[in-house]
């Protein structure tokens, strides 16, 4: 299984300034191999709704064509839910300043 | 105002796509979509390039309202259908605007984009071209928008809605979480405020909820509805959404929408703020 540190999904990251903003972000692909890697097609008409750790509504965006999203947050536990059309997704992710949570997601 | 007259599904739309009498405007936070695809037939709006003065922080002249819809072909008595992304949020506001100036039919598509979508409905790239007609809009109806003055007036005595998320409210965050986080403004809201945020209102699908379910966010949160209320958010396109719902879904006729909101009343000096939840 790849890991989401290793291939971060989310997009390019140059021009953010990670010291001060708290960034969750990634990709969406729908289902690919049999293998379990997260390699199947970029998912551009998602929506991802960011919760927080109560369970409230936060924010929520669209993916880009290359099934990218990302969220300037808080430090803190947050709870993404992914949207498309036949398919809702759940992850819990931790998030701090100056390093990004960069997720590849599969619906 | 009620659901029947400001709120249409997407069967609806999908079965007037080719009425004459109707012209969907799309208007979205991302101006992009549009051009990748938009429902068969629809125009739109740029929330800033169209509706916005852009040289004064207000909302565009009557004068250039009529020009803008006269361009592009609608009508007194065309019926307008907004929709949007974002949830409808940047729809709602640019309903809010009909409103100001007097439009007599205008709807909201419930779910926006995102219904549209999440029902795998289709989306054309083919710009729509429309005869010009020669609009004339009314004066502005202030009585559904709130300025400073009368928003500092309210603390304490009228009902005050932040419609923006918990986070915002407290101070945690200073914008929407899709946005890079701002520094210009204070961060908290408005002494007295009721957090209520947009999204309680609506749906995961961006539909709204029902008139049952709505008229006990609002109560149940301490909204006095028999007193005047006054929405407000970061911009005033959240807080047009939760005006929408009081005023047009529950028929709450003395709400107005403060789109001056939190980047005016975060800026302003002197005034008194509250932080926490």
């Amino acid at each position: 299984m790849r890991t989401c540190g290793a291939t971060p999904g989310g997009p390019d990251l140059s021009g953010i300034d990670l010291t001060t903003q708290t960034v969750i972000q990634g990709v969406i692909l729908r289902d690919g191999e049999s293998d379990g890697v997260p390699n199947g097609t970029p998912v551009g008409n998602a929506y991802v709704r960011l919760l927080d750790f109560t369970g409230e509504f936060t924010a929520e965006v669209p993916t880009n064509a290359d099934g990218q999203f990302r969220f300037f947050a808080a430090p803190g536990t947050w709870t993404l839910v992914v949207l498309a059309s036949g398919a809702r997704e759940e992850r819990k992710v931790i998030a701090t300043q100056g390093t990004p949570v960069d997720l590849v997601l599969q619906i | 105002m009620s659901r029947e007259t400001s709120l249409v599904s997407a069967d609806w739309v999908a079965q007037n796509l080719n009425n004459p009498a109707v012209v969907l405007i799309e208007v979205d936070e991302d101006t992009s979509l549009y051009e990748q695809g938009h429902i068969e037939g629809a125009i739109t709006f740029h929330w800033r390039d169209d509706l916005q003065d852009g040289l004064i922080r207000d909302l565009i002249s009557k004068e250039k309202f009529e020009a803008l819809l006269s361009k592009n072909g609608i009508a007194n008595d065309t019926t307008v259908v907004l929709y949007g992304g974002n949830n409808n949020w940047f729809a709602t506001y640019a309903f809010w605007y009909f409103k100001i100036y007097g439009h007599g039919d205008v709807r909201l598509l419930d779910g926006g984009r995102k219904r549209w979508e999440l029902d795998a409905r289709p989306f054309v790239t083919a710009i729509p071209a429309r005869t010009a007609t020669r609009y004339v809009a009314k004066e502005r109806d202030n009585s559904i928008r709130a300025y400073r003055d009368e928003v500092i007036a309210a603390i304490g005595k009228s009902n005050i809605v932040d419609v923006r998320s918990p986070a915002e409210f407290s101070g945690e965050l200073a914008a929407p979480a899709h946005l890079p986080q701002e520094s210009g403004q204070i961060k908290g809201h408005i002494p007295t405020a009721k957090n209520i945020p947009w999204s309680k209102a609506a749906n995961e699908d961006g539909t709204f909820k029902s008139d049952a379910e709505l008229k006990e966010l609002y109560v149940g949160a301490g909204v006095d509805l028999a007193k005047d209320t006054i929405a407000y958010c970061r911009i005033g396109e959240r807080s047009a959404f939760s005006w929408f719902v009081l005023h047009e879904l529950l028929n709450v006729s003395n709400v107005k929408n403060y789109d001056g909101s939190w980047t005016e009343y975060g800026s302003l000096v002197g005034v008194p703020v509250a932080l926490g939840a």
